[in-house]
Order: structure tokens, then C-alpha cells, then sequence
């Protein structure tokens, strides 16, 4: 009998698609939260596989700061159309223009904190009771303790000291009007996990995660790329260096690494060497210890 | 890693005392999978502390409140990955205010690791910990005689402790025991070998953890698979498609199978078995599958294809071991919706047969208030029946879970006896 067994990524696979089911199953107006990095993109893909031969039966939701690479929207909208399914965008810039939230100011400033109220309005206004995310456990030690179906009371936010027990495969989705949930079907992948299986299913990423020529800026101890929402310091220069990209936030705080990994196999080999985690590039976690914690209780992803 | 590389689960039980998050901290650091930027902030902090060296238990800090107060609370998982194998700790609080959370991080694993302090030797605490094992039916216990530099690596003092929790163990179900002595300070037989203990014949718990067979976890005798939703394409190719979306719990479905759907009792054969990647000739537990019949047949969310001379009980009472999760207690004879497989239906706690002390495992029987952290043998009833097999046989269709429905809140687990 000794065949009848799954190896790891057979194991998440078909844990993830469960999970993907199971929101479904339990939910009215489900969503899949797609930023276009590589973790929704993966959620996407998984969304497929779970559903086949029908289509994914709900929308994918873009929480859209304004600040994106451009190459991240293409991918965005061509992937749209070869699901066919919908695509709800929460515009950062609307909220800013409504009045509802106010940029932050200064050299570091971004828009990462201001997609929580965007992201809040677009569930509300779109009657979303489940937001499907990309999180994983391995990123952030907040996100250690998160739940495959994570509990959001009605302000939107996560209170991780009273967290509903999961047991076995049984979940409880049950909530209340203007409650709602976040799912996580990835929540037991690791980065090395995420390479390896959209290495073996060959899944389209976008570009800007394989090792290209680019203007960038040394700061904070990364490579930033330059681009129109970037103020240049006095002593900082702008110079042309072959990076890839190891997550996807916003072009504003999204520090690349140089590399000559073009391919999938020399991405994949070349995390199985990294020694720093991926955040360590993104300065939205650098903030303080329990920056990730904070944003994630009033309602981040 | 090579691709017929397993996962496995294993939980933690301890407090900090017991130097539980040291021997994780030390699974991490020994095997590589610890990050240069976590060790840089872990070196940071513990010269904050003013600790010498690295404080390998800080790898294991959580939340801000369980940083402040040096606990863990909730369950914790963390992962590495060696050429062998690929791991999930569930990283769960030792004292008995937390047996809640035990109880979670046990209900997934494959491995339970029982940490023993060597200088004291098997405890109230310790017992409770195999007990929850045992109840939960964790396959696998690993007994980590930790602090052996402590005690001079004295081969009697091991040999003392392994003699106690036999003693214990032999009361309790459970079948593969696993006694290693180790210093996870030190490093003594958590990755490498220890020099000290030469005494000691075994492997140390790294290699103990990637060679140990899991493959047999998982009933590979009884079919069952739970509905979860039914996938009607309507589009061009599939207009009359129709199949039922499920993970396999238990046992193997194989294309042509004479099948019985639960509860309704319609016979059936299976027709196909779909993923995106194309048909397959079998489907076994835990793949997550489209299954299609020969007949049109109603079945919906919650019902159960079974294999037609291998089916579970329908049961309408059930006497159920549970764990109650929740800080509201019980209320007699209170309705509560019961969730098992896919399957949801209103159920009332018709009697609390007995309940245990945890720490001297004996039985209550005058006692019928059920509060947090209280684990009892109680009587339910449903309205409708469930498919249910015994948990011994069966850990995805022998457990259920309650929720209140006036909170929503997940408030029991429970294992069918």
C-alpha cells in the first residue's frame, strides 16, 4: 500500500483546494484578493484547479494604491480575461480623493497603510463576506497565528487573541451581518514551497520577478525602483542594475535584489540559498516589531 | 528535495520551563532554517535581555502581549524543510489553561513530542499531555528527556524516566512510544548526535522525525468521501457535467466502484474521477477530487459517497468525547449546531456521562457543568443522523465540532467514541 501516499506539495495542493471549496461552500459573495504577486497569483491558480471544469465562481479583487508597477497591471488584466471572470478594483486614490484617508507625507511615505480603508470600503460596498488572501504563516510572526478562516468583526478588524479554534478539516464560517472573513488556503506553504510548485506547474508570474536591467536607487538597504512617485535625496543617485524582485508591494517600497536568475530553476535555486526572509526588503514590516501585527488588527491583509 | 518527499505534522506541548521553544529554536538553527535577518533581531534582543549567546527560545515569540509576557498562548505554526522531509510545528502552550489549544495543535498531527525535564522526571503535566495524545490519537509520541547536561547525561536517571512513563502509558491507547535524551541547550540528539550519551543507541530526533513511517496514518481501508459542493459548469463541453467536489477522508475510489450515497441510499458506479490536470483512475485520501456518476442522482453539500459494502453508521446518537473550547460553559440541554465532514445539523447535549480530572485522569461522575478546558464523555443528540465511523478508526469522520449559535463561536470538539 505503500504508493498511496501524497508528497508535500501534493498534500498543500490538495489542502488548499479543500479550503478553497470549503469558503465557497460556506459563503454568499466570496472574493479572491489579487495583487498580482506571485502568493495570489498562486491562490488563483489553485481557485482553478478547485472548481474545474466549471470556472472560478467568483470575483478577483484588486485593492489598487495607485503606485503599481506597471508591468503588474498587464498581467493583472490579461489574467482576467483568460479566466473570464470579474474584476472589482478598490481605488487608494478615490479614497484620497473622497476625503477618507490622507497621504502620509515625507521622503518614506507610502500608501500601504491607506489600503486598509480602501480595502474595508471595497468589502462593504461590494457585500463581500469572504475575502480570499495569499498569507502565509511562514512570512510574519503575526501571521503565525493566523487561521485558515480568520474572523473580521464588523469594523473590519482581527482580534488574534480571540480566535475561533480550528480542528482537524472541520471550519466555521458562520458570522453575522456586516462581519466578515478572511480565508487563507495557503496558510501552510512556505516561500521555498511556493517556488517549487509554480516551478513543477509551470504558472505564468510577471516579469519583474526574473532577474531584468532596471533604474534603481540604494536605500534602506535595497535596491528601489525608480519611477515617477519616487523623490529623489540630494546624495542618492539613480543607476541601472540587473535585480529581480523578491515579493510585490507597492514600486514605492518594493526593494529588489540583484540577480542573474532569468529563469524558474534559478529562482527556485537561488531562494533555496537566500538567507535573509522575503519581507526583510519591505520597509512597510521595518517599521517597528509589531508592525505587521498593528496593521493587521485594524483589518490588512 | 526530491518529489515523493512526505509532510509531517508534529505538536509541541511545554511550557518555557520545560525548554520547549529552546528545542525548537534549536530544530530551526541546526537544520538551517533560520534566516540571517531573524538571527540578527534574535542576537539584538537577547543582548537587550542580557542573556550570553543566542537565546535560541526567542525564535518562538509571538504576538506583542506573549512577548511582553514571555507565554505562548495560541497555537504557533512554524515550518522547515529538510532533504528528507517537510515539517509544520504546531507550537501550543503547556499549562493546563491551555489545554484548548493542545487539543487544536493535536488534532492535525502526525507526531506528538512530550518534553520531560530529567531532573524532574515525569509530572502531573506530563501525564496530561500523553493523555491528550492518546485522546486525540496522535499517531506517533516522541518523549524528549530534555536537560540530560543537567543531570550529568546519567543513563539512569533516562532510564528512570522512560520506566515512569510506561507506567503511565500503559493505560492510555497508544501504540508507538519513543523515548530520546537530549540537551536542546546544547544540542545533544536534536539534529546531531550527542557525544555525551554514548550510552544511548537510538537516533536523535531529527533523524527520528524524517525516517519514521507515516504512510499508514491514514485509513486506507474505509471509502469515504463528504460532498463539499457540487460543479455544474454549464459551458461548452460540460453542459451536462455534473460532479460531486470533495476530499477523500479515508480509503481509496477507484473509477467503476459500486457506490452507496449517504444518507439517501442511492447506488451508483463512479463514472470519472476529475482534476485539471486530467482524468484518474483512483483517488485517494487526502486528494481533493471531482468525482462523476453513472446516474443522475440527487446529492448535495453534506451527503457522503461511500463505497456500497463498506459504509459508515447513520447515527441520531452519538457518545462523544469533547473538549470544550469556550468561556461561556455549557447550558443543559442547550441546542447547538454540530458540524461533522461537510455535514451541519442542531444538536443537543443530552448527558454528561463522566468527566475527567486531566491532571489525575480519574473520572468524574456527579460533576455535569462543562466549562473551558474540561474534557468529558457525553451523549448527543441530532436531529437528523450523521455518517459517522469511531475517531480510532477514522479521525476526519469521527470528529465533530459544536458552535453556539448565538455567538457563532467554535465552542466543543469532540471524537466520537
Amino acid at each position: 500500500m505503500s504508493k498511496y501516499y501524497l508528497n508535500y506539495l501534493d498534500e498543500l495542493e490538495s489542502e488548499a483546494i479543500f479550503i478553497l471549496r470549503e469558503v465557497w461552500a460556506q459563503f454568499q459573495n466570496p472574493v479572491i484578493l489579487f495583487s498580482g504577486g506571485k502568493d495570489s497569483i498562486l491562490v488563483t491558480h489553485l481557485a482553478k484547479k478547485a472548481f474545474y471544469p466549471a470556472k472560478i465562481p467568483f470575483p478577483l479583487m484588486h485593492v489598487d494604491t495607485g503606485h503599481n508597477f506597471p508591468e503588474t497591471i498587464q498581467f493583472r488584466d490579461n489574467i482576467i480575461k483568460e479566466l473570464g471572470v470579474n474584476l472589482i478594483v478598490g481605488s487608494v486614490q478615490e479614497s484620497i480623493n473622497d476625503g477618507r484617508v490622507a497621504e502620509e507625507k515625507g521622503k518614506n511615505a507610502t500608501r500601504n497603510a491607506l489600503q486598509i480603508t480602501t480595502l474595508l470600503d471595497a468589502i462593504e460596498a461590494n457585500k463581500v463576506d469572504c475575502a480570499i488572501g495569499g498569507g502565509r504563516r511562514d512570512e510574519e510572526k503575526a501571521r503565525a497565528k493566523e487561521r485558515f478562516f480568520s474572523h473580521r468583526d464588523d469594523f473590519g478588524q482581527w482580534d488574534p487573541k480571540n480566535q475561533r479554534p480550528e480542528l482537524w478539516n472541520i471550519f466555521n464560517g458562520k458570522h453575522f451581518q456586516g462581519e466578515h472573513f478572511r480565508a487563507f488556503p495557503i496558510s501552510n506553504w512556505t516561500e521555498m514551497d511556493v517556488w517549487n510548485y509554480i516551478k513543477r506547474e509551470n504558472i505564468a508570474i510577471p516579469s519583474l520577478y526574473f532577474a531584468h536591467e532596471r533604474e534603481v536607487v540604494w536605500r534602506q538597504d535595497t535596491w528601489i525602483p525608480n519611477s515617477e512617485f519616487l523623490i529623489l535625496e540630494d546624495h542618492e543617485e539613480v543607476v541601472v542594475k540587473k535585480i529581480r524582485f523578491r515579493t510585490l508591494g507597492d514600486i514605492t517600497i518594493t526593494g529588489g535584489d540583484e540577480s542573474e536568475a532569468d529563469t524558474l530553476e534559478k529562482i527556485a535555486a537561488e531562494v533555496a540559498g537566500m538567507r535573509n526572509t522575503e519581507r526583510g526588503n519591505r520597509s512597510d514590516d521595518k517599521r517597528s516589531e509589531s508592525a505587521m501585527e498593528d496593521r493587521k488588527r485594524q483589518g490588512y491583509f | 528535495m526530491l518529489d515523493n518527499n512526505q509532510l509531517l505534522r508534529f505538536t509541541t506541548a511545554g511550557s518555557v520551563d520545560d525548554g520547549k521553544s529552546t528545542l525548537i529554536g534549536r530544530l530551526l538553527y541546526d537544520s538551517k532554517s533560520i534566516f540571517e535577518d531573524q538571527l540578527q533581531a534574535i542576537e539584538k534582543t537577547s543582548k537587550k535581555k542580557g542573556h550570553d549567546g543566542v537565546d535560541l527560545a526567542l525564535f518562538t515569540d509571538g504576538l506583542r502581549d506573549e512577548r511582553e509576557q514571555g507565554i505562548t498562548i495560541d497555537v504557533a505554526y512554524r515550518y522547515f524543510t529538510t532533504p528528507k522531509r517537510k515539517f509544520i510545528i504546531a507550537d501550543t502552550p503547556g499549562h493546563i489553561q491551555y489545554t484548548r489549544n493542545m487539543v487544536t495543535g493535536a488534532s492535525t498531527a502526525n507526531v506528538a513530542t512530550i518534553l520531560i525535564d530529567a531532573r524532574h522526571g515525569v509530572i502531573e503535566q506530563t501525564k496530561r499531555h500523553a493523555f491528550i495524545a492518546s485522546l486525540l490519537q496522535i499517531p506517533h509520541i516522541i518523549v524528549c528527556i530534555n536537560k540530560m547536561d543537567l543531570v550529568d547525561y546519567s543513563e539512569e536517571v533516562y532510564n528512570n524516566i522512560v520506566r515512569q512513563f510506561e507506567d503511565i502509558s500503559s493505560k492510555m491507547l497508544v501504540t508507538d512510544v519513543r523515548f530520546i535524551p537530549m540537551s536542546a541547550l546544547n544540542g545533544d540528539n536534536v539534529v546531531n548526535k550527542s557525544e555525551n550519551m554514548p550510552w544511548y543507541q537510538g537516533a536523535p530526533m531529527l533523524h527520528t522525525l524524517e525516517t519514521m513511517h507515516i504512510s499508514s496514518d491514514i485509513n486506507k481501508v474505509d471509502a469515504r468521501f463528504p460532498v463539499q459542493t457540487v460543479l455544474r459548469p454549464q459551458r461548452e463541453g460540460f453542459i451536462d457535467y455534473r460532479g460531486y467536489a470533495g476530499r477523500v477522508a479515508s480509503g481509496i475510489f477507484r473509477k467503476g466502484d459500486e457506490i452507496t450515497v449517504m444518507p439517501s441510499g442511492f447506488t451508483s458506479k463512479i463514472k470519472t474521477i476529475d482534476t485539471l490536470k486530467g482524468e484518474l483512475e483512483e483517488a485517494y485520501a487526502p486528494m481533493s477530487v471531482s468525482i462523476t456518476l453513472e446516474d443522475d442522482i440527487d446529492i448535495s453539500r453534506g451527503d457522503m459517497i461511500v463505497r456500497s459494502n463498506n459504509k459508515p453508521e447513520a447515527l441520531q446518537d452519538i457518545e462523544v468525547m469533547l473538549c470544550w473550547l469556550n468561556n461561556n460553559p455549557a447550558k443543559p440541554r442547550a441546542k447547538y449546531t454540530i458540524k461533522h465532514t461537510s455535514n451541519e445539523q442542531k444538536a443537543m447535549i443530552k448527558e454528561v456521562v463522566y468527566k475527567y480530572n486531566i491532571n489525575t485522569l480519574d473520572r468524574i461522575h456527579d460533576d455535569n457543568e462543562l466549562n473551558m478546558n474540561d474534557i468529558c464523555k457525553v451523549k448527543i443528540r441530532t436531529t437528523k443522523p450523521l455518517m459517522v465511523d469511531s475517531y480510532r478508526e477514522n479521525r476526519t469522520t469521527g470528529s465533530i465540532i459544536l458552535v453556539d449559535d448565538s455567538t457563532n463561536e467554535t465552542v466543543a470538539a469532540g471524537m466520537i467514541v
